[in-house]
């Protein structure tokens, strides 16, 4: 029999790296997109491999992905220690709190109130509907 | 904003949390990995219903680039977060799942906070030097 609190312990250890990596993996990847434009457009334009080739040789895109596959992996873990009721509502809102955080220091974006309510109220939100 | 770029928002949302609640079926199935079996969480990829939850989110990833190539970061997360009132609704209409006064006041939180913020601009910030012409460039 498994004790209860090691499995809490590994489950929000494993929510802190989902937290971590999936935020940075956000950024990371929010900047690639942003800094090759709207992807619909250059489709429409260029073609669908040029879209590709251009997103896949993008090195913010490269290590977003890999921030990516952490939180990924974490998220795997969690969920073989903990309820997806836990693990997926406690990452979630905190990833959005997170995000809000991040994009306005490393991106730049204008998180204005409208932003900061509407990343507090999802956040609230995924909470209530996972207990 | 168009009908384009509010059905990727939609594929956004809908892809996330079935491929969440695929792979934790599957990882049910696959059981208790410790840190010292991490062999075993790569082999987790195995379970059928772990593939079809990746599959998923291969779809969810694919949207999400797209939508944040047009929109701010906090924009995308909190106007795709409908997928989870999709899923309370789903549970409650077509799987005739009870649903706590609780659940009912998550959902019209998240509700708000989509409202909020697709009411606003998708992108604050400037977009960065386009690529496409410098690979052009490179390539010429």
């Amino acid at each position: 029999m498994i004790p209860r609190a090691m499995s809490n312990l590994n489950a929000w250890l494993a929510i802190l790296a989902v937290v971590l990596s999936s935020s940075a993996g956000d950024v990371l990847l929010s900047r690639a997109m942003r800094k090759i434009g709207d992807l619909g457009e250059l489709r429409r334009r260029r073609g669908l491999k040029f879209v590709m080739l251009l997103v896949v040789r993008n090195r913010y895109f490269l290590l977003g992905v890999i921030c990516m596959a952490v939180s990924f992996y974490s998220l795997l873990f969690g969920l073989s220690w903990n309820d997806v009721s836990l693990i997926g509502p406690a990452a979630a809102s905190l990833t959005f709190v997170a995000n809000a955080f991040a994009a306005k220091i490393f991106l730049h974006e204008h998180v204005d109130r409208r932003r900061w309510a509407a990343a507090l109220l999802v956040a609230a939100g995924v909470v209530l509907m996972g207990v | 904003m168009n009908l384009r770029k509010y059905l990727i928002l939609a594929g956004v949302s809908i892809f996330a949390p079935v491929g969440d609640s695929l792979l934790s079926y599957g990882m049910k199935q696959v059981g208790n990995i410790t840190v010292h079996d991490i062999p075993d969480l790569l082999l987790a990829i195995t379970n059928p219903w772990v593939a079809l939850g990746i599959l998923f989110l291969l779809g969810f990833f694919a949207s999400y680039m797209t939508a944040l190539s047009w929109a701010d970061l906090t924009y995308v997360l909190p106007a795709s977060s409908l997928g989870y009132v999709l899923l309370a609704l789903i549970a409650k209409f077509a799987l005739h799942e009870q649903i706590s006064l609780t659940r009912w006041l998550g959902i019209a939180l998240v509700s708000c906070g989509v409202g909020f913020v697709t009411s606003g601009p998708e992108r604050t910030s400037r977009t960065g030097p386009h690529l496409e012409k410098r690979v052009a460039q490179e390539h010429s």
